[in-house]
């Protein structure tokens, strides 16, 4: 190879490494705010994958826009190019170094995972995972397990050591939080983007599920399982609280008399809203608004 | 003119003469010629792909806001379970099996299938399936609505009551469906293992039939397992079976387990075809061989064998245990490893080559831009930790797209535009193909690109309506699904002018190395008048080493 040729390589690959390192750094603000001891391991994993993504695609792209740039043959040209069947060191230099990166990115994968320490069904199976070492989670053990009941298409949050119920999950910041997931028709899915975590909830299991709210603040939580019709109103918020705030929240609520709760999808199903276009298909029937000592009256459309 | 180049001018005009004086019906008729059928197969699947956009168009229209006010839920789901289940059974599927139908045959040296009236009974299936899934918006319960997953219970759900709803006919049609394509694959695979002609040995066979093999014999493995589920969950349905029902004591993940063991390999059998279709592609508008053409060849049935052991990554977040999550995050990242090397191949295959950037070419290039880009998002779904985050979100429907109309659809172009002169006798008009593309690639990535950071900022598949914080993306996705919608009539239109009154072709108009371009364009029906004999390998571009030892008498005038 002409030295020529090799410092152009290099100087190529410098600036695809630049790129690609700050590519890296930009994708953490592609997420929502990171709400959890979980959201910082996954960003982390996924701007390590961004980094190695941005060399990989710019890398081989960028040989073919060279091509299709200098390697053209001119209008008159016929002839072939070099007849390259094939270099066998090449090849195997090409294959050895996705099995290593493949190695190398299930290796990461598993170390991350094995730090978020997410609970699942069937603990019993795990072989070593869930006893890793949670370095961000201020405690190990998890303050008050939560019941989460979704239902189509409602959440409903229940608090089992004060007897309140809620339609909005209120979390203390800082403590391991243990939900118990439970179905009472079809599957639904447990996900709130500003945690990073999602769990499928199975009719007839009690599945429970774990993490580390970090930040005070609001999030949305949605069901990430499609549910039947009206799967997009089945939205609610989550409230992260100092733990002070999560008491006085919890006190508060407990006074409260039970009440049916807004339902966007009881809602619409009465109301039969303005459609430009309207079939008129039936619908499973919502089931009846949840009845919650705390509920917070809003549109699932409001921002945040 | 040298004699010969007479003769073949000749052969041209019979054979078109021949085929026009039948016309078009012949399209239309229950024919055994294996080009017949595969060109069935392309214009029936185009129509379902047409139905399919349509479709896309209604969805991208309801989520250009955040509210649900242009159609109303049920009938956004019926949408979206539609365009899947059209795209996947009734467009991607159908159309890649009219390619491999049309050119297998031809390029193995045979002159049909190995079972020809199984191939149009196969064939002949498909609009009974979409007819069925048509018949769905009419009935009262009006069309299936529970994705294209249909995922137990919600499919199993019944609030008409009735026996038969859209849901019983998707099913049915699936089911339907999956019959017809195991007969295909019956017939495929047999055809490459018993119909070549001589000296066409395994290793001198063109990529896209290996590929087209490897695809099929997944389809043999993987098709019965969800034919199964889909008639398992026919009888929950109508019967009250309890398989999958978790009211009466079923199991709703044993169907994923079913439904994910085929489709996912799914994935491989539409886009090994396309991998087959790049490697034919390149060499001929590189004027250079394939690179690393065995290892590139093998590569296609280690896909096909990995295929097998990647379905648990669609439920990472469903009932599943850690280690299984660890053990299937590690199979599905092997799957890069092939494709890894198929992709070094077709970049050192274009490196130092003469390029011709004409549509067939552009498209193929276009598309491997874009599946470039989808392996390295689908290596993000694979990482268990990142895919907790995303799955169900629109990343993933950006990711799947990126493979599905970025890959398959625009290799499917490629694939048309290459071999249109072959399959009709007459050239298209290179400008119209030159302006599709541009209107295809912008569009595509207009539309699938911001899918991206709506799935990271949380945004899930299927809704009707989203928080106004996903207006934006929502709206550049929407205007570039229109784009690209508006994409297919510079197609259209050149496609139908160009088969009515396009310039007659030659034989070879790429001068390009293969047995299909040995004989006249289009084909006479049985294809060789006497069965070639193959003498050296194929994509010998920059060598002048004849193809076949016996040509005159392949092309039928004996001396």
């Amino acid at each position: 190879m002409k030295p020529r040729n090799i410092v152009f390589i290099v100087a190529y690959a410098i600036a695809l490494t630049g790129i690609s390192l700050w590519m890296g750094q930009l994708s953490y603000s592609w997420f929502p705010p990171q709400a959890s001891a979980e959201s910082l391991l996954i960003d982390k994993l996924f701007a390590f994958l961004v980094t190695l993504g941005t060399f990989i695609f710019l890398g081989i792209t960028g040989v073919m826009i060279y091509s299709v740039v200098f390697q053209r043959a001119t209008k008159y040209d016929f002839s072939d190019g070099p007849h390259i069947e094939g270099n066998v060191t090449l090849e195997v230099v090409w294959t050895a170094i996705p099995i290593l990166l493949v190695f190398w990115l299930a290796g990461y994968s598993y170390y991350i995972y094995d730090q978020m320490a997410i609970r699942g069904p069937m603990e019993m199976m795990h072989l070593s995972m869930g006893h890793g070492d949670t370095t961000t989670a201020v405690e190990e053990q998890p303050t008050e397990e939560i019941e989460v009941i979704s239902k189509q298409w409602a959440w409903v949050f229940r608090y089992p050591k004060s007897n309140v119920t809620s339609t909005e999950l209120h979390l203390p910041a800082n403590h391991r939080i243990k939900l118990a997931l439970t179905s009472e028709d079809v599957l639904h899915g447990l996900y709130i983007p500003a945690f990073r975590v999602k769990q499928d909830i199975v009719p007839n299991e009690t599945i429970d599920f774990e993490f580390t709210p970090i930040k005070e603040g609001t999030y949305r939580l949605r069901d990430s399982q499609f549910s039947g019709t009206y799967f997009a109103t089945m939205q609610t918020n989550v409230v992260v609280e100092s733990p002070e705030d999560y008491q006085t929240w919890l006190a508060e609520a407990k006074k409260r008399k039970p009440s049916p709760a807004y339902n966007q999808a009881a809602a619409e199903y009465s109301e039969h809203t303005q459609r430009t276009f309207k079939t008129g298909w039936p619908t499973v029937i919502p089931a009846d608004p949840p009845v919650v000592n705390y509920s917070k009256n809003e549109s699932p459309l409001s921002p945040l | 003119m040298t004699d010969s180049q007479v003769k073949t001018t000749n052969i041209i005009t019979e054979s078109y003469q021949d085929l026009s004086a039948r016309n078009w019906k012949r399209y239309f008729s229950f024919s055994t010629d294996h080009k017949v059928i595969g060109i069935q197969y392309l214009v029936t699947s185009f129509i379902f792909f047409l139905i399919g956009g349509i479709f896309a168009m209604v969805i991208r229209g309801e989520l250009i806001t955040p509210e649900a006010d242009l159609v109303d839920r049920t009938f956004y789901n019926g949408m979206f379970t539609m365009h899947g289940t059209i795209m996947l059974f009734l467009w991607t599927f159908p159309s890649l099996v009219g390619l491999a139908n049309y050119l297998v045959p031809i390029m193995i040296g045979a002159k049909d299938m190995a079972f020809p009236r199984l191939n149009a009974a196969a064939f002949w299936m498909v609009p009974i399936v979409g007819t069925l899934m048509m018949a769905s918006f009419f009935v009262p319960s009006g069309s299936a609505q529970s994705g294209w997953w249909s995922y137990p219970p919600v499919s199993l759900q019944n609030p008409t009551g009735q026996l038969i709803t859209g849901q019983f006919l998707w099913i049915l049609a699936v089911a339907i469906s999956g019959v017809s394509s195991i007969m295909g694959a019956v017939n495929i695979v047999t055809t490459v293992v018993k119909m070549r002609a001589p000296g066409m040995t395994f290793f001198r066979m063109p990529i896209f039939v290996w590929a087209v093999f490897s695809a099929q014999i997944i389809q043999l493995f993987g098709l019965p397992a969800l034919t199964a589920g889909a008639v398992m969950l026919l009888f929950d349905l109508t019967v009250g079976t309890s398989f999958f029902d978790p009211s009466q004591g079923g199991n709703p993940i044993l169907f994923q387990h079913f439904f994910w063991f085929y489709s996912h390999p799914a994935v491989y059998v539409i886009i090994l075809p396309i991998f087959g279709i790049f490697s034919e592609i390149f060499p001929v508008y590189s004027r250079k061989p394939l690179f690393g053409y065995k290892i590139v060849a093998i590569s296609s049935l280690l896909i096909a064998a990995v295929s097998g052991l990647v379905w648990v990554h669609h439920m990472y977040a469903s009932g599943t245990p850690g280690w299984m999550r660890m053990l299937f995050m590690l199979s599905t990242m092997c799957v890069s490893v092939p494709t890894g090397i198929k992709v070094f191949a077709w970049v050192a295959t274009i490196w130092g080559g003469k390029l011709r950037l004409n549509t067939a070419m552009l498209f193929a290039m276009g598309a491997l831009i874009m599946f470039i880009f989808a392996g390295v998002t689908g290596i993000m779904l694979s990482a268990v930790p990142v895919d907790i985050h995303v799955n169900n979100t629109y990343f993933v429907v950006g990711h799947f797209h990126y493979v599905l109309y970025g890959t398959v659809t625009m290799g499917m172009y490629a694939a048309i535009y290459h071999w249109f002169p072959k399959m009709t006798g007459r050239m298209y008009y290179e400008s119209w193909g030159q302006v599709h593309f541009w209107l295809a690639f912008i569009g595509t990535n207009l539309n699938f690109l911001p899918m991206h950071p709506l799935g990271l900022q949380g945004m899930l598949r299927r809704v009707a309506s989203y928080d106004p914080e996903y207006t934006f993306w929502n709206v550049l996705a929407s205007l570039g699904a229109f784009l690209l919608g508006m994409s297919t009539l510079p197609f259209i239109v050149n496609m139908v002018s160009s088969w009515i009154q396009g310039p007659i072709a030659p034989s070879n108009p790429w001068r390009a190395i293969g047995l299909e371009w040995l004989i006249a364009s289009p084909p006479p029906v049985e294809n060789f008048e006497d069965t070639p004999i193959i003498v050296s390998e194929p994509y010998s571009y920059g060598k002048s080493d004849p193809l076949v030892s016996n040509l005159e008498g392949v092309l039928g005038h004996h001396e």
